[in-house]
Order: C-alpha cells, then sequence, then structure tokens
C-alpha cells in the first residue's frame, strides 16, 4: 500500500454493531411516510387516466366540489405554466395537461376531510377522453406507423429520419470492429430482451404538505433525497426553493425510485388551494402503474473470442423505452455494456425511446443490469463454443488499475480480479450438481458517484458526537456514519448519534443515490470531524500554552504529540468539551464539497439452479455474491446490500414483470401478479467481501449499493442455459417460457 | 354499510333474506375485505358468522367423518392431530393459503364461497366427496361441495342462504387423498393448476379414484376419465400416461398473465401425475 493510501488500521471500522435505529423499526415506533400527520389535515386522492393515451378534452369536478368534506380539486390548471426541460417532465408526469401519456397517469386530485370521503369524490369528477393510438413496446414504439407520443421530444442527438418516438440518439467505441472480429476464433451474434422492472420498495410513497397562498411551504415525505423533493416541488409549483422546507421520513426503501417526485407536488397544490395540510398516500396498485419502473430493453449484441479467450471485438444496439418522457437510461447501458473486460475494438449505439408507459425512475444501477443480461449471456456462450471455463475467461479479459475502460478513461485501482479469484476459490463453485441442474457466473460493474455533500458534527458538553447528515437512511447507513465518526474521534461508537437533517438545516445534500451515501457523507462526516478534533487540540494546546501544532488527536484525547512539547496528561473529549463554554464557545466541524474520488465497484456471482423440467419452474439452489467495497465500514449492512442486490435480480430475471394488455392497461399492478421474490424462494445468499481499498476516500470505501443487481440477470440466465441446454434471451423466464423453450429442445 | 354479528345461523339467514343490496358473509375477510379495501365490492350488508356457537370446532363425526366449523382458520387444520393423518390432501390444500397470517383467518368455506375457479382448499374436498350443510329461509339442506361453486366469483347459494357446517365424510380403510398446485412462486400466488387425487386401494390396485382440478376451466372440475384411468390399475407408467392425457383433455383454460392455455394443459398433466403417485403412496401407508 502506497504511504499516502487510504488509513488502513481500525478500532471501529469493520466491527459489526447494532443499528442506531434498529430497535425503533422492530417495534413500530419508527416514523414512516405516512405515519406524519398535522392538526387540521386533509386526506388526498389522485384520479387516474385509464387509458394508456389520450386527449383530455373536459374535466367536470363539479359534483365532486359538492360533496360534503371536499375541499379542492386541482388539475394541471392549478400548476404554473412556462417550464422548460426536465422540470416540464415532472410537472407534465405529477399531473397531466392535454394529454393523458399512460394508464395510471394523475389528471385530477381532490382533498377532502377524510380518506373515504376523497376516494368517492373522484368517482364524481366527470373527465371526457378522446382515447389516441398507443404504443407500449420499445421495438414496436420505433417503427414508422407507431403512435408519436409527443412530437418535438427529440434532443439535438437524434439523427434525421427517426421515428419522432426516439427522443435520444449516442454511439461511442474505439479500434476497429471489422480488424476485431477477423481475429476471433469464434463470433456470436444474438438479440435479447429485458422487461421493465420495478424497484418494488415495500413502503408506497406518502407524504403530507403544508403550503400557503404566500408561497412558504413544509413538506414531509418519504424519499431518498429531501433536497431533490425540494428542487423538483419547487420548481413544478413556482416556488422560492428555500421558502419550502422538507423533512424526510424514516423510509421503507428506495432504490432508486424515491429520488423524484410523484405526489408532493400534488399534495402543496392541493394544500395551498384548501389552505390546509394535506396528506397523500399511494395504494400499492397506485405506485406500479404510476411511479417509474425501470425501462425495458431491446438489444443486439455482437463478440469475438480467440480459442485462447481472449475478446477481440464487442459491439451492441441497445433500444430502451423509459415510458412517455425521454430518460431511458440508455446511455449508462452503453456505458458498462461492456465496462468488466479490456477489448480494443468496441462499439455501442443507443436509442432512447418514449412510450405508453410511466417516467421511469432510477432502479439501483439504473441501466447497467440489462446490458449485462446481454453481454454476459453472450460471453457465456462464447466460453461454451470454445470450451472454456468462464472465470478463467473472465480473469484473461478482466479490467484492472490502468486498463482503458470501454467507455474511454483508465480505470484505477478497481478489484474485478480479485472477485473473480476469490469466486473460483469459493466452496460452491465446485459443489457436483445433478440433473436438471446448472451453474451460471457473471461479472458486473457500478461506477458509483459522489455528489454534493454537506455535513456537520457537533460536540456535546459531555463529549459525545452529534452527526447531521442530509442523506436519507436507507440500508443501516446511519450505523456506518456512527462508526466513521467514532473512528475519527477516537470515541465509541454508542457516544455518536446521527440525524438526517432536513433542507432547512444544512446545504445541498444529493439523494441517497447512486451508492453515495456511505462515500460521499462519510467522506464529510471525516473530513468534518477532523476539522472539530483541530479545535479540540487548539483548545488542549490553549489550556497547555502551547502551540496547538505540537498538539495530536488520538484516542479521544489530546495530547502533546511528542517529548519536545512538554508534559502534559492527555485531555479527553469530554474534559475539554466541559469547558468549552468558556474555552471559546461550542465546538463544530463541517464539511462541503462535491467529492470525485468515487471508486468503482466490481462484482462476480456464482449461482446454481434447478429447473423442473415438465413445468419449466426455476429454484435458486445456491448463491454467491463477491464483490469489491473498498472498505466495509459496517460489514453486516455490506453483506446486506450483496444480498439485497442479488434477491432484486431473481425476481427481474424470474418472474418481475411489466404486462401490458392489448388496451395499453397494466394487468397487473398489484403484488400478486407482480412477482417480487418471496422469502421461500431464497436460499441463504452466501457473500464474499472483497477490499481493495478507494484511494478517493480517506477509509478506503466505495459505495456497494449498486453493483449487487448488475450480473444476477445474466449469472441466472447462464445456470438455466446450463440447466435446460437452451440459451433464453427474453426475460423474465416464467416458467411458460422456459417451458416453451424446454418443448422446443426435445 | 350494515355491519352484524347474529347469534345463530338462523338470524343469519334472516338478514341476508331480508337485505336489499350487496350481502356479505364475514369469515376470515380475506376475500371480502380485500375487496372491500381494493373498491371491488362494498356491502350494504356485512354479516360476521363468526360470533354464532360452534363455528370454531372441529369435530369427529360418529360414522368417522368429520365436520368443520365454518369459523375454522387453516392454521388450525394444520394443527389439528387427527384431521391431517385422515385427509392429508385437504389440510395441504388449505394449508398452501396465503402466509402465516392468512392462515390465521382463512376459512375453507370462505375460500369455497369466495367461487374462484382456482381456490386451493376446494378440489381436495371435492376429491373426498365433501358435503356443506346450508340453512335457508326454508330450513337447512345438505349440498355436495362440488355444485356450490357455478362460475368464476359465482355459487349455487340462494338469496338467504348461508353455509353452517362442512361435512367430510370417514376416510375409510386404504385410502389416501393429496393435492398439488401450480405457481410460479413458492407462497402468495394463485394457483396457475391445482389438482386433487383422493384414492382407495386394495393392496396395490386402486378400486376407487376421485381425480379434480382447480384453474383450467371455469370452475373446479371433478374429471372421471383421469378416475378411470386409475381405477384397476396399480399405478404402473400406462397409468400414469392415460391419467396425464385425460388430466390434458380435461382442460378448457383460459390464456392469461397467469398461464398460457398450452402451459396450463401441460402442468395440469404433470400435477395429476405427481399427486396420484403421493394419494398412493399415502393410501397404501407408505408416506404421510
Ligand atoms: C395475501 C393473500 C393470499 C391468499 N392466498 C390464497 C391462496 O394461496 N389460495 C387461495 O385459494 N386463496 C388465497 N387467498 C384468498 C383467501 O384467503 C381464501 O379464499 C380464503 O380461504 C377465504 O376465506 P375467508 O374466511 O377469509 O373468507 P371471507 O373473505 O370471509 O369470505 C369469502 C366469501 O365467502 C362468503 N362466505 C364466507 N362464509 C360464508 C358462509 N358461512 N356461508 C356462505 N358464504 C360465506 C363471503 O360472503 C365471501 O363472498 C389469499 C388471500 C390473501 C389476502
Amino acid at each position: 500500500m502506497a504511504l499516502d493510501g487510504p488509513k488502513q488500521d481500525f478500532k471501529y471500522i469493520g466491527t459489526r454493531p447494532e443499528r442506531p435505529d434498529g430497535w425503533d423499526k422492530v417495534t413500530g415506533k419508527a416514523r414512516f411516510g405516512a405515519d406524519f400527520s398535522m392538526p387540521g389535515m386533509l386526506h388526498g386522492a389522485i384520479l387516474r387516466s385509464p387509458h394508456a393515451h389520450a386527449k383530455i378534452i373536459k374535466i367536470d369536478a363539479t359534483k365532486a366540489l359538492a360533496l360534503k368534506g371536499v375541499k379542492a380539486v386541482v388539475t394541471r390548471a392549478d400548476f404554473p405554466e412556462g417550464l422548460e426541460g426536465e422540470d416540464w417532465n415532472i410537472q407534465e408526469n405529477v399531473m397531466a395537461g392535454e394529454k393523458a401519456l399512460y394508464d395510471g397517469h394523475a389528471v385530477a386530485a381532490v382533498a377532502a376531510t377524510s380518506q373515504l370521503i376523497a376516494r368517492d369524490a373522484l368517482k364524481l369528477i366527470e373527465v371526457e377522453y378522446e382515447v389516441l393510438p398507443h404504443v407500449t413496446d420499445v421495438d414496436k414504439a420505433m417503427a414508422e406507423d407507431a403512435p408519436v407520443i409527443r412530437e418535438g421530444a427529440a434532443d439535438y442527438s437524434v439523427p434525421e429520419g427517426m421515428h419522432p418516438n426516439v427522443v435520444r440518439y449516442m454511439e461511442s467505441g474505439r479500434g476497429d470492429l471489422e480488424k476485431g472480429f477477423a481475429e476471433a476464433d469464434l463470433v456470436i451474434e444474438e438479440s435479447f430482451t429485458t422487461e421493465a422492472a420495478h424497484q418494488g420498495y415495500i413502503e408506497p410513497h406518502a407524504c403530507v404538505a403544508n403550503l400557503g397562498a404566500d408561497g412558504k411551504g413544509d413538506l414531509w415525505c418519504c424519499t431518498q433525497g429531501h433536497w431533490f423533493v425540494r428542487q423538483m416541488c419547487t420548481a413544478v409549483l413556482g416556488l422560492e426553493a428555500t421558502q419550502l422546507r422538507v423533512t424526510p421520513s424514516e423510509i421503507g426503501g428506495g432504490f432508486g425510485g424515491k429520488t423524484t417526485v410523484f405526489i408532493d407536488p400534488v399534495a402543496l397544490a392541493l394544500s395551498r388551494k384548501a389552505g390546509r395540510p394535506v396528506k397523500l398516500v399511494m395504494s400499492r396498485s397506485e405506485v406500479l402503474r404510476a411511479t417509474g419502473p425501470t425501462a425495458s430493453a431491446s438489444m443486439d449484441i455482437k463478440m469475438g473470442m480467440t480459442k485462447e479467450g481472449k475478446i477481440t471485438a464487442a459491439s451492441g444496439t441497445f433500444r430502451m423505452q423509459g415510458g412517455a418522457f425521454p430518460g431511458a437510461p440508455v446511455d449508462v447501458t452503453t456505458m458498462l455494456a461492456f465496462a468488466n473486460y479490456d477489448i480494443e475494438h468496441v462499439h455501442h449505439v443507443g436509442y432512447d425511446v418514449m412510450t405508453n408507459r410511466p417516467k421511469q425512475a432510477a432502479y439501483r444501477a439504473p441501466g447497467a443490469p440489462m446490458g449485462a443480461f446481454a453481454t454476459e449471456s453472450v460471453l457465456d456462450e462464447l466460453c461454451r463454443g470454445l470450451g472454456l471455463d468462464p472465470i478463467e475467461t473472465r480473469l484473461k479479459n478482466a479490467v484492472k488499475e490502468g486498463t482503458p475502460a470501454t467507455f474511454g478513461p483508465k480505470f484505477p485501482p478497481v478489484g474485478l480480479i480479485e472477485t473473480l479469484e476469490e469466486a473460483r476459490a469459493h466452496p460452491n463453485y465446485s459443489v457436483k450438481l445433478g440433473p436438471n441442474q446448472g451453474r451460471g457466473v457473471a461479472s458486473g460493474y457500478w461506477m458509483n458517484w459522489g455528489g454534493e455533500t454537506s455535513a456537520s458534527v457537533a460536540i456535546g458538553d459531555d463529549g459525545s458526537v452529534q452527526v447531521s447528515i442530509g442523506t436519507v437512511d436507507i440500508g443501516g447507513s446511519r450505523a456506518s456514519m456512527a462508526l466513521m465518526a467514532a473512528e475519527a474521534f477516537g470515541i465509541p461508537y454508542e457516544n455518536v448519534r446521527v440525524s438526517i437533517a432536513d433542507t432547512g438545516s444544512l446545504g445541498i445534500n444529493e439523494p441517497t443515490h447512486g451508492s453515495r451515501a456511505t462515500f460521499a457523507s462519510g467522506l464529510a462526516i471525516i473530513e468534518a470531524s477532523r476539522e472539530a478534533t483541530r479545535k479540540l487540540c487548539q483548545r488542549a494546546a490553549d489550556k497547555w500554552g502551547i502551540d496547538a501544532d505540537a498538539v495530536t488527536w488520538e484516542d479521544g484525547c489530546a495530547k502533546p504529540s511528542g517529548p519536545n512539547a512538554g508534559e502534559f496528561d492527555p485531555l479527553t473529549i469530554a474534559e475539554i468539551a466541559a469547558e468549552m463554554g468558556s474555552t471559546g464557545g461550542p465546538i463544530s466541524g463541517h464539511h462541503e464539497s462535491t467529492p470525485d474520488g468515487f471508486g468503482g465497484s466490481f462484482g462476480t456471482h456464482v449461482v446454481d439452479v434447478e429447473v423442473d423440467p415438465e413445468t419449466g419452474r426455476t429454484t435458486i439452489l445456491r448463491y454467491l455474491v463477491v464483490q469489491d467495497a473498498g472498505k466495509a465500514i459496517h460489514p453486516a449492512y455490506v453483506e446486506g446490500q450483496f444480498q439485497g442486490g442479488a434477491v432484486q435480480g431473481i425476481g427481474w430475471t424470474l418472474n418481475e414483470e411489466y404486462i401490458y394488455g392489448e388496451d395499453g392497461r397494466l394487468q397487473n399492478p398489484i403484488f400478486l401478479d407482480y412477482r417480487v421474490p418471496v422469502a421461500s424462494d431464497l436460499p441463504m445468499i452466501d457473500t464474499v467481501i472483497v477490499e481493495v481499498p478507494n484511494p478517493g476516500h480517506p477509509y478506503g470505501v466505495r459505495g456497494v449499493g449498486e453493483t449487487g443487481i448488475t450480473p444476477p440477470l445474466p449469472a441466472i440466465a447462464n445456470a438455466v442455459r446450463d440447466a435446460i441446454g437452451v440459451r433464453m434471451k427474453k426475460l423474465p423466464l416464467t416458467p411458460p417460457r422456459v417451458l416453451a423453450a424446454i418443448k422446443a429442445r426435445d | 354499510m350494515q355491519y352484524h354479528t347474529p347469534p345463530s345461523f338462523e338470524e343469519a339467514s334472516r338478514i341476508a333474506a331480508s337485505a336489499s343490496g350487496t350481502t356479505r358473509f364475514l369469515a376470515g375477510g380475506t376475500d371480502v375485505l380485500v375487496q372491500l379495501r381494493s373498491d371491488l365490492v362494498t356491502p350494504d350488508d356485512l354479516i360476521d358468522v363468526k360470533h354464532i356457537p360452534g363455528v370454531k370446532e372441529i369435530a369427529r363425526q360418529e360414522d368417522g367423518g368429520w365436520r368443520i366449523g365454518v369459523a375454522v382458520a387453516g392454521a388450525e387444520m394444520t394443527e389439528h392431530p387427527d384431521l391431517g393423518r385422515d385427509w392429508p390432501g385437504i389440510v395441504e390444500g388449505m394449508d398452501l393459503i396465503g402466509s402465516t397470517q392468512i392462515q390465521g383467518r382463512a376459512t375453507l368455506v370462505g375460500n369455497l364461497c369466495n367461487g374462484s375457479p382456482a381456490a386451493d382448499g376446494v378440489p381436495a374436498l371435492v376429491a373426498a366427496g365433501a358435503s356443506v350443510t346450508v340453512t335457508g329461509p326454508n330450513g337447512a339442506r345438505d349440498v355436495a361441495v362440488a355444485d356450490i361453486p357455478t362460475g368464476p366469483g359465482k355459487t349455487c347459494l340462494e338469496k338467504g342462504e348461508v353455509i353452517s357446517a362442512l361435512n367430510i365424510p370417514a376416510r375409510g380403510e386404504n385410502g389416501g387423498d393429496a393435492y398439488l398446485r401450480f405457481i410460479p412462486r413458492t407462497e402468495m400466488d394463485i394457483a396457475v393448476v391445482g389438482c386433487a387425487v383422493n384414492l382407495r386401494v386394495d393392496g396395490d390396485t386402486i378400486t376407487e379414484a376421485r381425480v379434480v382440478l382447480g384453474a383450467v376451466a371455469p370452475t373446479i372440475r371433478a374429471v372421471q376419465a383421469c378416475a378411470d384411468a386409475l381405477i384397476g390399475t396399480t399405478l404402473d407408467d400406462a397409468a400414469l400416461e392415460a391419467l396425464d392425457k385425460a388430466a390434458r383433455a380435461a382442460c378448457e383454460p383460459i390464456d392469461d398473465k397467469r398461464g398460457t392455455v398450452e402451459f396450463r394443459t401441460d402442468v395440469a398433466g404433470v400435477l395429476a401425475r405427481r399427486a396420484a403417485k403421493i394419494a398412493y403412496a399415502r393410501a397404501k401407508g407408505e408416506q404421510s
């Protein structure tokens, strides 16, 4: 390890203390979005379009307004005009304007004295629609005869002559594809599709809004990022940013889907109109119909390989629909599709396409899993065709520090090779398989993120430490933050209390997204703590009458830095804190930055499945996740992230999908038919944490939240291929599809 | 909405008979309350049957049969020491419903009267030849379970009629039953196909059989051709093949998001074979 590398010897980091929010959550005391209420509060409900695509001719709310208890109805007319870009997109999505663009699109909303009255009132709102032809499939939406969702939505990148539903186009690569494919002993070209999957967070969106006619307001909501909520709501409603204070609740999962807004601006608009606080809580079917699932994809992949297993060239075309708005994460798909490997000749093409579906939202490693499914499936076929071991072949092509990435820059230190070596050495990789069983391997990457960050620490009068951060705790991050503060101060974990501050208490923080919270808020806490310990040292120096430079901070105490500094007994944080009022006032530390030293995280998954040859049903027998965490601050929660990613990937691969009928309506807007895995579907997910320190973080942290969902799609598909002898190219691998493939094989 | 807690089935029947709007009986409520909350059915009269004496009892009859109260929850059936020894297929069908929480509330009679062709509790009841006692304005009558459902969400119960007990016949010697369903996951799903088999053996030979398919037609369907394929055989490969074929031939499924026609038909044959093997092993005392 280089001398200036991240710190390596830790006292608290790497331990597994109980999370501070755990007790409240398991005893029902924690307050989630729907648990908040206010005196005089009204209840809101949203009327949604039953049509996939329809012109809104007229909305008549007269009867609804006449119902006793109804206090306000809002439509798009209650929102300001003239917005542009993503602000307009969000406004149009939260409340339809001229057209309803998908089944479930909000067209009006009611606030009433009870939820039942609000729901009854919805039935009294008369909406006249002119139903238009619709399209929900990405390939069909690009076809010449596809209905146009919105003229003029395309940006400058789209070449002339494409269907207006193609709104962004991208192309990147290097080398000479023709030359690369000529060098290959085997070239494989295949097409793949994946369906839209929902983040499936257990807690539906919920908020309480209180907005005055003066444009000053408060919002309590369940979100991954309250500054994003503030920016979006104030833009959509034409308010001044800091006049709206947003306070986040505890959050029951987000996975990217709570980095944007769906109901919050509507609740604010209702509140402003009714002059009272308004609570809005989504039902599960509203969540599935009208919040953002991820994009669906249609992809063509071509890869070439030598007999020895060297990838000579790779190209991919990726078409993705993200609903009735631009924004499918195809840019990331193209960027990461081949990112695991050192490939000289590589080319990517991407299309962002609009359809009559809900506006996609970020979902854990947005865009990466689809691309990985296609490319890692083809890589598996190449290994099979050439009789090569999938891990050895990946090792032969794996990127490492200094490799030029397929998306451009050279990689800093990364841990792909280490994850592959650990996977190969793990006992799961050598378990003997029985009949109808198969093993699959895949690797994946997520580049992670830094983002705007602001955090504070303050010393209590007894020497305990209060930490204020702006990143919502979704996966146990308060425990990790407390560990980092404990380490920086040299005080026990229990003496640190971490709070999530509202938007009125800190500078702008990006959400808990991009796997950034432990990296970025952690970095800010360490820096803020260092600022505070410098001040603590200064107080000790003043007391001792020596230079501050001659004082060091160690194990929670100020100490003379060496024999030349003088002979003084160490001063504990509690001793300095007890006197701070009279020695210069409160002591705190603060840090704000947009850190860019986030290190990406590679992972390798090994999965064993058994496929029932008579029903096509796949059972996951064993599942191993090996991933680079840089430094695991709280290993249990790192493992939890690995397992969670794998489980969501299992759902997406086997059963989860958005099913649209001929009428363009979502057929499965309930958890009964939108099938996320249940606990009994899963084996214990085995985990191995690899630690290749990230030089961009003082303790070596890399984000770990998202990488884990990138390998499961191909790993499971490869395992099913191994079990049944047929390559499945369309996700999900539902029993009817797998059985049909088995029958076609025989 | 009016909520009633009648003290007797006669009173329950009287309330239902004089009600003018939509009426629902409330047993476990795991269908009724879900439909209410999702705005599918909002009853004008909700008649809770759980306050009637005896509705929570599982009682063995003198002839060896069983009388099961209309408010007995799935978990109570599963935990009963003897019921599952006689009728493991009925108990496993009921036990498949929902999760631990649902098992604390859901009842067999509710499952039957909800009228779903995919109801997991019903095929094994029909295979067992169970009946229900129906209390109505004109007194009580017994109706075969097989005759209760008449179509998706529909039953033959007349206005004012309420089921007051579920009667399962005596098991008798050398009998065994089994129920299997296919779902993509391991729980919390609606059967894509369900199949119950009830049979009796004499030595190795099957002497009586009933095979009932769920979720492959508008109602649960007892298939005589399947029974014929089994009777007189030792469940050899030829019998299983014939059973598979007969089961597939009996299918008239719908094509929907839960399964294609082809898939449902294929899996009906598979489940029939698998359930027959379990029932056979149970009849011979080789498996519990
Ligand atoms: C999460 C969940 C999972 C589920 N999983 C399954 C499953 O795997 N398989 C399955 O088959 N079902 C499942 N169900 C559906 C439901 O649980 C079952 O149908 C259950 O058996 C219904 O029983 P209940 O006592 O709750 O009925 P209730 O909801 O109380 O009543 C259902 C119907 O029966 C009528 N009724 C009740 N008692 C009487 C009576 N004495 N006389 C006349 N009519 C009566 C009611 O009027 C109503 O129409 C599930 C439900 C939920 C919520």
